[in-house]
This record gives C-alpha cells, sequence and structure tokens, in this order.
C-alpha cells in the first residue's frame, strides 16, 4: 500500500472510537430538532449544510428562547469562531494543496478532524501535503455519513428516544476526552486550566461571548508560558 | 417554537458563515509564512476551546436545568483524569460514559 493510501487508512481507523460519541450526538440533534418544530428534511439539511454540532444545538436553543434571527446566527457563529484557529492551524501544513481540495477540508473542518489532524501534522513533520491531506480525508469518509445518518434516524425516531439517556454529555465528554492526551507541556495545562475556569465565570455574557473570551485568554496564558520556558531554558 | 422562523434563513446563513470560517485561513493565507508569535498562540486553540465549551455544560448542565450534578461532574473530571494519564481519548471516553450511566443508574 502506497503512504498517500495508508495515510487515509490511518484517519479513517483513528475517527472510528468517535463513532460511539458523533452517533449519539447526531441523533440528539434530530431529536430535539424534530421536537424544536423542524421537519425531518428541514433537520438532515441543517447537518449537511452546517456540520457543527455545537452551533447547530446553539442555533436551536436561540430559536427556543425566541431570539430574533441575527442573534440566532450570530450566536452560533460565535460558538464557531473556534473554526477559523482550527483553519489557521491546519493552513501552514496544507497552505500547497489546491484551492478546491483545501475548499473541501475546510466544509469537513469538525472538531475531530481537526483535533486528530492537528496532532498527526505535529507527530509526522515529514509527512507531504498529500499524506496529510489523505489523512484529513480520512477522518472526514466515516464521520460525515454517520453524522448525516444519525441526524436522520434521530429525526425520525423522535420522541422514542428516553429522556433518561443523558446524551446531553456527549460534547462534554468528548471535550473532555480530547483535552486530556492534549496536555503534553506546563503551557498547555495553564491553558486548558485558564478557559475551564474562566468560561464558567463569563457564562452570564450574551451570545457565547464567554466560550471566545475564556479561549482566547486561554491561548495568551498558553502562549506566555511557553515563551517564558524558552526564556529559562537558554 | 420553530414557526415564527424562516428555518433557511438560519440552515443557509449558518452554512455560509460556518464555511467562511473554516476556509478564511486555509483558502486565502494558503502557504505564506505565518508569524511565530501567531503560531505559538495558535497551538494553544485546542486545549483553550474545548474546555472552553465543556466546562460550563459540565458545571452548569441543560439536563438538570443548570444544578450542579454528582454524575456529570465525576464523569466529566474521571474523562479527562484517564485522558490524561493513558494519553487514549477512547479508554477516557468508555471510563467517561460508564462513570456516568454507572452513577445515574445508583442515584438514580
Amino acid at each position: 500500500m502506497n503512504s498517500v493510501k495508508a495515510a487515509f487508512w490511518s484517519g479513517v481507523r483513528q475517527f472510528m472510537p468517535f463513532n460511539i460519541v458523533v452517533i449519539p450526538f447526531a441523533l440528539l440533534f434530530g431529536v430535539v430538532a424534530t421536537e424544536a418544530g423542524l421537519s425531518v428534511f428541514e433537520t438532515l439539511s441543517f447537518s449537511v449544510v452546517v456540520i457543527a454540532g455545537a452551533a447547530q444545538f446553539t442555533a436551536l436553543q436561540l430559536m427556543a428562547e425566541h431570539s430574533p434571527t441575527i442573534i440566532v446566527l450570530a450566536s452560533a457563529l460565535a460558538v464557531n469562531l473556534r473554526m477559523a484557529m482550527y483553519s489557521a492551524t491546519l493552513a501552514p501544513y496544507l497552505g500547497k494543496a489546491p484551492l478546491w481540495k483545501r475548499a473541501f477540508v475546510a466544509y469537513f473542518l469538525v472538531d475531530q478532524v481537526f483535533a486528530l489532524s492537528s496532532m498527526e501534522y505535529e507527530k509526522r513533520p515529514e509527512w507531504t501535503v498529500s499524506e496529510r491531506l489523505a489523512f484529513a480525508f480520512g477522518v472526514a469518509a466515516p464521520m460525515a455519513p454517520v453524522w448525516y445518518i444519525a441526524t436522520f434516524f434521530g429525526a425520525y425516531l423522535g420522541n422514542a428516544i428516553p429522556d433518561g439517556m443523558a446524551l446531553d454529555f456527549a460534547v462534554p465528554i468528548t471535550f473532555l476526552a480530547m483535552i486530556g492526551p492534549a496536555l503534553r507541556t506546563l503551557a498547555h495545562v495553564g491553558a486548558a486550566a485558564t478557559a475551564l475556569v474562566v468560561s464558567p465565570l463569563l457564562i452570564w455574557m450574551p451570545h457565547s461571548l464567554n466560550i471566545m473570551l475564556a479561549g482566547i485568554a486561554a491561548m495568551i496564558v498558553g502562549a506566555a508560558i511557553e515563551n517564558r520556558m524558552n526564556r529559562s531554558a537558554v | 417554537m420553530t414557526e415564527n422562523y424562516n428555518i433557511w434563513v438560519i440552515i443557509l446563513g449558518l452554512g455560509a458563515g460556518s464555511f467562511f470560517l473554516r476556509f478564511i485561513f486555509l483558502g486565502v493565507i494558503g502557504d505564506r509564512p505565518i508569524p511565530e508569535w501567531v503560531l505559538r498562540h495558535l497551538r494553544y486553540t485546542a486545549v483553550g476551546f474545548l474546555p472552553a465549551i465543556a466546562s460550563p455544560l459540565v458545571l452548569m448542565p441543560a439536563a438538570t436545568e443548570g444544578q450542579l450534578d454528582t454524575a456529570r461532574l465525576t464523569a466529566a473530571l474521571v474523562t479527562l483524569g484517564i485522558g490524561y494519564f493513558t494519553k487514549n481519548v477512547v479508554w477516557a471516553i468508555l471510563s467517561g460514559a460508564i462513570t456516568l450511566y454507572g452513577l445515574l443508574f445508583l442515584l438514580g
């Protein structure tokens, strides 16, 4: 097997464990969206067009609170602002790829694709652009269909999913599971701790601004600690 | 609940906006070099934004109407701890899920 194919299948394999969180997450979105009054077709379209669970849930939540359309859009996009950071993080690795391939990566740039790809690229600096693209598409290849199909089933099943399943906790569990292995240095720990503390403290802010501000504060803390460690190492 | 909205404005608007955010750097900046201080900050995006999203959901779960919940808090700490010590996402998720369902069952 050539190295590009190997990178693709490595991406597919590394995504597989995330099925146990992506499936319930998409099912839950399907259930919640149809209960909020969307048709099965609208719910499925939501997942295909937007392909961003946290933002989709944010939009439903704000519609339930009767916020104006512009606030619904602005809030859900605020939750998604982190994806601009994902885009910037992957740009140095994928910048030489053809524009249309970068556009496809952008469409699939969900949390898991970003987390797995950025970690793998850092670990394998010898990879060519083709291998990097193949890995990202390998992660996306099972992720996207699973996301669509599970959304459809969630919408279809609707109320049949019992309330006691605690599916609400799929998001924090996924995110926390990805944080642990990423805490490689004191700077990573400092950044994560900052976000963990600041975000709930700013929960009173409108439009999910607590996430943006806590995320930015965490990045500043992480970069500052790294700077200090580099200086003391010299 | 959603009948007062033009749902297609929200779906297509959110889709276009999300794609724009995901494409802006990959598509526009391309392979031009990004300054070291920018990269230094970007290294901490994942460990910054993921906990920023997760921690309010842990401390104020919607399912309990924002009340701190023993099962969810314990499951979150177990997930984070197992992920940190094993460096394995799958073990972390499984431990967290087992802790959550186990405690929800035991605590009723």
